[in-house]
Parts: structure tokens; C-alpha cells; sequence
């Protein structure tokens, strides 16, 4: 009986345990309005409006022109020696030229015409203690007091904001905005996993105090080349967009962001 | 009890935990990339020894303006203006002070130096990612100061690969049938030139017409085709040593010689009997084999990079489409259903793509479809042009394209082109006469 009574007093006590800390959605505050999200108005000046089409065709002219002074320029024709039927005429200098490349390749003694790489500086692309270290942003020990500090101001905000994401609008102001600043290398292999997934640490005011490369293990690795480039101008885009274009609000769900770089769609056209 | 107790805890308690939040960036700009080119730093002692041996004022800002040129072209880089330079050439080389290169927009630098070393040109050059302050290469070149365009095209290569992850296609030679003479009464030579249109240098004297010169991918050998005593011959051509030798000759109809990718055989058509197929002879031992064997017209037959496969345009179904082959000539299957004509199809040195011309409603197009066919794309339309080449990383395509003669039989021209795969970077490639038939070397600093 007294055993009865002992394991049902203590489900109960489980039971009320159980509710308090699984339905926190009791003890909160009824649901504040979302934050407002501003809007940038822009004037639209004189500048933008399009010119009326004789003077549009003028301007395009114009353009052409300036282009066409940028196709290769040209050398002009040479005269040709007479040499017999069924042979080849080089340019003496040029057969030289290229005899010796020959030599070189089966001699390394002689070094004389080949364009020798003698250095030095970056043969093994295996390992770069470089290229670690900047994958990691310095700069985040200055900004670990600020933070400290921002955390308190935004505690009160946070309890007040969904904590599932940023919502819609948030989320396209932000890509809207590395869309703007992000130059995808054009020459990526668009068959390959061109994803790169950086996790980010930010300040209240949008500025990145540590950005990471979840997956720099493949920076280094052979036939991976391509994926450092992309990670690169991932880490260009970010620091060229910064501050990040963050909401004004509830920094303690987006104070570490990662952003998914994927150049696949824009590649496959 | 124990499992009542554990079902209780599992279903109805929950850690309240922040995910990290994550944002997908699918899309970025296609514009090119700003860079700085500096020009390289010489020292005065130098600058007088290469004025003397080489007519040139300045060899570093001649060097860099190669090397500006070469990016601007491709279509993949924005070189900026000079005169907004804050940094003297020789200091920038030293360490550059990035926030005055931050200051004009620029994204990567290119620094370098320029000395007189043992009669011999050496370059040293750097490239900096200005946004991140750090150093991305460092190279030293040693040559003979005649190559110094070259040294130019291998920095670019070496700039462009660090910046695209692919490989560029700078330090390579184009060769293509210069024309000259009334559209009636042509005479064609073989020409070769650098990509950038510079060193353009004549190989036959035109007494005989040449067609389709085709570059080795593993050397600089190039197989084409002439007539002599009005008999189709396939010859082969060694630029190094200006050797010719004859591989054979091929009566009747004779299209495209064209090499493998290891060099050692050629692929081409030749018509036997009234019936075109495709035949390919082992350069070792001249041993020559049928690939294919139909009664219709088989032609401009190219294999894959890895060797395994053929592509090649066949009038079989009716109309001139592409198909592709095992290298043995079997497993033979369609690939082009678009409307219109195929022809030339030429397979990408990356093995992604397969490059061809179309005819559709009286007008040409050069497009790229995938080796399975699908996602064909039209690169440039004209009046006529055809005869794509890949450049060796495949990012680019050389054509000719010919313009149309007026009512008095004049007007008439034939100039090469180029456009990348983006379609939007057409160029003309100047030439001193008419050209036609370009062909892309593979990269000579390999």
C-alpha cells in the first residue's frame, strides 16, 4: 500500500517537474509585435533615367567604340622568305629559340631560354600555415568585451523574439546584400560540391569579429584547389560587405551566423 | 517501471537549445574582378641594359601592361586604372600598404620586380589579397630577355589560376589559314600567332592550298591538310624544329585530321568508294583503321580528353546531327535533337561540354551542348561562321567567322572571334590578313 502511495507521489512529482520546464511557453509574456523592419528609401534622380533613344544610341556608340580599341592589338605582316616547295620557313631566331627550350628540358644544366620557375615562396600547395591562419579572423579579442556587454542589453529583447531563425525579411536583406559583394570565380568546375559553409561571429553592429571554414580540412586537399578559391571569395565577400546588414534586434539568436556559400546554381546557368 | 519512467522523460521533456541559424547564399555577381596590376619595379642599372637590348623604355611597366591586357580579355577581371595608383611600384612590391589599395576598389594586387641578372631577365612577382592583407603567391622567373611577352602570359597564368582555380590559357599559340586574294582566287598559308595576336609568323608560302591545321595536345606538333597535285595529304608539322613530314595520301574527299589526346594517332574522315567514314592511323606504324562503317556521311570526328570516346556528325538520321561513340566505333548514339543542322562538334579539354556550329533558318551559331546532349547552349549568332577550337582549360572558344559580299562581289572578309563560355565576352581576334580555321595549342610552359 505505502509502496502504492510512494510511486505515485513521486510520478506526480515527475508529472509537475515534467510540465514546468517543457512548456515554458506558460510562463512568457503574451507575443509582442515583431520588430518593425526598416525600409531604405531611395530618390530616384536624374541620373537613373534613361536617356530618350537618339541619345541612347549615341552613348551605346560610344561604348562600342571604346571597345573596340580593347581587341588585341596586332603586329603588322612580315615578309616572307623565299624557301623551297614542300618546306617550312621559320624565322631563324625563333627555330633557335626553340631548339634550345628542347635542350633544357633534357639537360637541367643549361637553364639558358626556357622561363625557369626558381622560387621559392609557394610550391607546396599540401600545406600553408598562411592560408590557415587566415581563416581565422584575429580580430576577435578585442571585441570580447563589447560583446560581454551587448549581451546584457539584449537579454530582454531575445525573451520577446522568436528564437526559431530570422524571419523572411531579415533573411533577404542579408543575402540581398553579400549577393552584392560576392564575385563568384567563374572558372569553378560546376560538376564538383561547390558548397562552402562558414560560420561567423558577429557583433551587435554587424561586424564580423571570427569568420570559420567549417570544412577547411578540403582546403589543403589535392584536386581541391577550386574549393580554396571558392572559400576565398567567400571570405573577400564578407569582409567587403561588412558590417552585415543584421537586424536591429535579438542579437543573442544571430550573434553566430553560418552563411552556406553554393556558386552551383549561378554556374550551371 | 524503469521503461515507463524513461518513456516519460523521452516524450514529454524537451531542452529548450538556439540552433544556429543558417543562410543559404545561392547567388553573387558575375562581374569581373577588380584588380591591380602595379607596374614591376626596376632598378636603373637594369632599365638602361634592357633599353639597349631590347628598344623597350620601361621592360617592367611593358611586362605589366601584358599582363593587364591578358586579364581584361578574359573577361574574368577588371584591371584598374594606373593613374589612381596611390603606391610606388618599388614599395608595393616590399609590403603593400592595403588600405590605399582598399581605397580604389581593388580586390587583388599584382606587384613585382624586374632585375638585369647574368644577361638573363629575372621577374620576380607577387600576388596580394588586398582584402584580407595577406600574401596568395610568390614566383620568380629567370629567361632570356627576348621571352619577356612570355613571362608576361606565364604571370597571367599563374594569377589566373590562383584567383580561378582552373587553369589559364595565356602562354599558348593559336595557329589558323591566313587568306588573302579575291574570294575566287584565295591563297592560303599557314599562320601561327601568340593568343594575343602578337608574333604572328606565316609556315607555308601559299603555293598550295592548306586546310584545317589541328595542334597536338601533348606538343607543339600540329597535323593539317594540303593538296598537291590536286591530291588531298595529311602532313605533319613540328613548330620546334620546322620539320614537315608527309603521313599520306588520301584520295577523294579528305575533312579534319585531328589528333588524339595522347598524340599518337590522327582521327579523321576520308570518302572510299563514294561512302565517308571515319578512319584513324597509328602515327608508329601508320596502320590505318575504320572506326565506322554506314553508308551515310560520317565527318569531323574529335575524342574525348580521356580517350574512350568519339564525337563525330553523321547524316544517318536524315538530317547532320551529333553522335558519339566508344573509340572502337561502337555504342553509337544520337545526341543533338534540336532543330536546325549540326556540324563540327569538338570535344571540351575539360570533358564537361562538346562545342559544334548550327545551322538554323539561314543563320550560324556556335553553341555547347553537354556530352549527353542535354543543356545545349547558343553561344553567338551570325551571317556564317563555324569551325570552333577549344582554349586549352576550355573556357573559351575560337572561331572564324566570314562576312557577306555585297552586289559587286566585294565587302568580303574572314576573321577569327572568340567567346567564353559566358556568351557575353565575344572578341575579335585581329589578324594581319584573313584568317580562318584557328586551332588552340595546348600551354607551353607545361
Amino acid at each position: 500500500m505505502n509502496r502504492n502511495i510512494i510511486i505515485s507521489s513521486a510520478l506526480h512529482v515527475a508529472l509537475i517537474m515534467i510540465t514546468a520546464v517543457s512548456l515554458p511557453f506558460l510562463a512568457k509574456k503574451p507575443i509582442d509585435l515583431p520588430p518593425i523592419v526598416s525600409i531604405e528609401l531611395i530618390q530616384i534622380t536624374d541620373k537613373t533615367n534613361i536617356p530618350f533613344a537618339p541619345k541612347a544610341k549615341k552613348t551605346i556608340e560610344k561604348i562600342k567604340e571604346k571597345e573596340k580599341k580593347l581587341v588585341s592589338e596586332q603586329a603588322p605582316p612580315k615578309k616572307v622568305k623565299k624557301i623551297k616547295p614542300d618546306a617550312v620557313p621559320m624565322p631563324k631566331d625563333d627555330v633557335k629559340k626553340v631548339e634550345k627550350i628542347k635542350e633544357d628540358k633534357q639537360n637541367p644544366e643549361k637553364i639558358d631560354d626556357e622561363v625557369k620557375q626558381v622560387s621559392e615562396f609557394e610550391k607546396d600547395e599540401l600545406f600553408d600555415p598562411n592560408n590557415i591562419a587566415a581563416l581565422i579572423d584575429k580580430s576577435k579579442e578585442e571585441t570580447a568585451d563589447t560583446v560581454k556587454k551587448t549581451d546584457k542589453v539584449t537579454q530582454d529583447q531575445q525573451k520577446s523574439v522568436s528564437t526559431t531563425g530570422l524571419s523572411l525579411s531579415e533573411e533577404d536583406a542579408l543575402k540581398a546584400q553579400i549577393f552584392g559583394c560576392w564575385s563568384i570565380p567563374l572558372g569553378l568546375p560546376y560538376n564538383e560540391n561547390l558548397l562552402v559553409r562558414i560560420k561567423l561571429q558577429l557583433k551587435p553592429d554587424g561586424t564580423v569579429v571570427q569568420s570559420e571554414i567549417l570544412d577547411h580540412a578540403r582546403m589543403n586537399k589535392p584536386g581541391q584547389g577550386f574549393y580554396k578559391v571558392l572559400a576565398e571569395s567567400a571570405l573577400r565577400a564578407i569582409k567587403l560587405c561588412q558590417p552585415l546588414r543584421v537586424p536591429t534586434t535579438g542579437y543573442e539568436r544571430w550573434k553566430e551566423l553560418q552563411l552556406n556559400f553554393d556558386a552551383r546554381e549561378m554556374l550551371e546557368g | 517501471m524503469n521503461r515507463l519512467l524513461i518513456f516519460i522523460f523521452f516524450t514529454f521533456f524537451s531542452f529548450k537549445a538556439f540552433a544556429l541559424i543558417e543562410v543559404d547564399i545561392t547567388r553573387g555577381n558575375l562581374n569581373p574582378l577588380p584588380i591591380a596590376v602595379s607596374p614591376l619595379s626596376i632598378d636603373e642599372n637594369s632599365r638602361k641594359q634592357f633599353e639597349k637590348k631590347l628598344k623597350k623604355k620601361n621592360i617592367g611597366s611593358e611586362i605589366s601592361i601584358v599582363v593587364e591586357k591578358n586579364l581584361k580579355t578574359s573577361g574574368l577581371f577588371n584591371p584598374l586604372n594606373k593613374d589612381a595608383f596611390l603606391q610606388a611600384p618599388d614599395i608595393a612590391n616590399l609590403k603593400p600598404r592595403f588600405e590605399d589599395w582598399n581605397l580604389i576598389k581593388a580586390q587583388a594586387l599584382i606587384t613585382g620586380k624586374v632585375s638585369y641578372v647574368d644577361d638573363k631577365l629575372r621577374v620576380e612577382f607577387r600576388l596580394w589579397d588586398v582584402l584580407a592583407g595577406k600574401e596568395m603567391m610568390a614566383l620568380a622567373f629567370t629567361t632570356v630577355p627576348n621571352n619577356w611577352r612570355r613571362v608576361g602570359h606565364i604571370i597571367t597564368d599563374k594569377v589566373y589560376e590562383r584567383l580561378t582555380g582552373e587553369k589559364g590559357y595565356f602562354d599558348t599559340r593559336i595557329i589558323y589559314v591566313a587568306e588573302e586574294g579575291p574570294k575566287t582566287r584565295r591563297i592560303k598559308k599557314l599562320a601561327i600567332m601568340d593568343q594575343d595576336g602578337e608574333n604572328n609568323k606565316f609556315l607555308t608560302l601559299g603555293n598550295e592550298l592548306v586546310l584545317t591545321p589541328r595542334f597536338n595536345p601533348t606538343s607543339q606538333m600540329v597535323t593539317y591538310l594540303s593538296y598537291f597535285r590536286n591530291l588531298p595529304r595529311v602532313y605533319l608539322l613540328d613548330i620546334e624544329t620546322g620539320m614537315q613530314e608527309v603521313v599520306g595520301d588520301f584520295p577523294g574527299m579528305t575533312f579534319a585530321p585531328r589528333f588524339s589526346p595522347n598524340g599518337k594517332k590522327i582521327i579523321m574522315s576520308f570518302a572510299k568508294d563514294g561512302n565517308s567514314d571515319i578512319y584513324t592511323m597509328d602515327l608508329e606504324n601508320r596502320i590505318v583503321e575504320k572506326i565506322t562503317n554506314h553508308p551515310s556521311i560520317d565527318t569531323s570526328p574529335s575524342y574525348s580528353p580521356d580517350g574512350k570516346y568519339i564525337c563525330f556528325n553523321s547524316d544517318r538520321s536524315g538530317y547532320q546531327q551529333i553522335y558519339i561513340m566508344k573509340s572502337d566505333g561502337s555504342n553509337v548514339k544520337r545526341i543533338s535533337f534540336g532543330k536546325g543542322l549540326y556540324g563540327t562538334p569538338v570535344w571540351s579539354p575539360r570533358g564537361d561540354l562538346i562545342a559544334f556550329t548550327k545551322l538554323h533558318k539561314g543563320k550560324f551559331y556556335i553553341g555547347v551542348m553537354r556530352t549527353d546532349g542535354s543543356g545545349e547552349r547558343l553561344l553567338t549568332e551570325n551571317f556564317y561562321q563555324e569551325a570552333p577550337s577549344w582554349s586549352p582549360n576550355g573556357r573559351v572558344l575560337i572561331f572564324y567567322r566570314e562576312t557577306k559580299t555585297d552586289s559587286k562581289g566585294e565587302g568580303f572578309s574572314a576573321k577569327l572571334w572568340s567567346i567564353d563560355l559566358t556568351g557575353y565576352n565575344e572578341r575579335l581576334v585581329s589578324t594581319p590578313t584573313d584568317a580562318s580555321d584557328p586551332s588552340w595549342s595546348s600551354l607551353l610552359s607545361n
